[in-house]
């Protein structure tokens, strides 16, 4: 069975992560081999992905672990887990 | 992220409860990233969520002895951090439309990814740019609530399928439906925009543009 650009699409975020089994994943190499669209369709989503973990796009606020650490020894020194 | 370490987890629990409080700084600090930024996603409000964060490692800590250890503590740590930021969009009555409507994963949207006929590997170096961090940050937060969550735990905070979905109290099958739509969207938002942000492409010679 030859499957359609639209079929690569609904499982791209699977084969991505390596979750689509050996079969379909053969089919869908195959299609890539010929298919211009889903390659760049498949490297840009996996670019995206790679490009949104990276650390520095989501930073934690300045000073946001020294006022946590702060906050939880006043209640450190207060109580211990009930 | 840090990886989790259940077994300097479980000691560090064991050891606090009997009475080595201040290891507790040690125990949460691994998950401090995660429950910011559940929180973000949920209150959308650096200020609310810091508080919203502070207040969840407080509650870590007193209900420390519940923590029956039959789930990650990550995990059990990012359900009360959900709780909190349920409880305060509940008590403001601010439960945003996008939530209600789109908490459904019966949903049918358009996921048609961007078509391109080629792509220009964009590299990480680029993000010393900051408008490159800026569009992503904002491309995430666009999203709907329940794709953002997904996207923040599954590829930001690059917890596995089954610590997301217990974390979000949803299943493994919806983690992966809404992280497939949440990529799709990003994608279809963010590729025509990283276009220029790839390197430029030498010619055959290397002085042809």
């Amino acid at each position: 069975m030859r499957i359609d650009c639209k079929h690569v699409w609904g499982h791209i975020s699977a084969y991505i992560d390596g979750e689509v089994d050996a079969a379909l994943r053969a089919e869908i190499d195959k299609h890539l081999e010929t298919c211009e669209i889903c390659s760049a369709v498949l490297d840009s989503t996996r670019n995206v992905v790679v490009l949104v973990a990276d650390g520095r796009v989501f930073e934690l606020p300045a000073g946001f672990s020294t006022r946590l650490h702060a906050r939880l020894e006043r209640e450190l020194e207060l109580a211990g887990p009930s | 992220m840090t990886a989790p370490n259940p077994e300097f987890e479980a000691d560090c629990i064991r050891r606090i409860l009997a009475g080595e409080r201040q290891l507790f700084h040690a125990l949460i600090g691994p998950c401090e990233r995660a429950i910011y930024f559940l929180l973000l996603s949920l209150l959308r409000n650096e200020a609310e969520a810091e508080d919203a964060a502070q207040e969840t490692a407080i509650k870590v800590y007193l209900n420390l002895r519940n923590f029956r250890g039959d789930s990650q503590f990550r995990t059990w740590v990012l359900s009360i951090a959900r709780n909190e930021g349920l409880g305060r969009l509940r008590k403001a009555g601010t439960r945003r439309e996008d939530s209600l409507d789109a908490d459904t994963d019966e949903q049918t949207g358009d996921y048609t990814p961007a078509i391109l006929t080629s792509w220009r590997e964009v590299p990480s170096e680029a993000l010393e740019r900051q408008e490159l961090g800026t569009m992503l940050r904002k491309a995430i937060e666009g999203l709907p609530e329940i794709y953002r969550n997904v996207v923040l735990l599954r590829d930001i905070e690059e917890m596995d399928v089954r610590e997301t979905a217990t974390a979000l109290g949803i299943t493994d099958g919806a983690v992966k439906v809404r992280l497939h739509r949440a990529r799709s969207l990003l994608q279809r938002e963010l590729a025509p925009k990283l276009e220029g942000f790839a390197p430029q492409k030498k010619g055959l010679f290397g002085w042809f543009k």
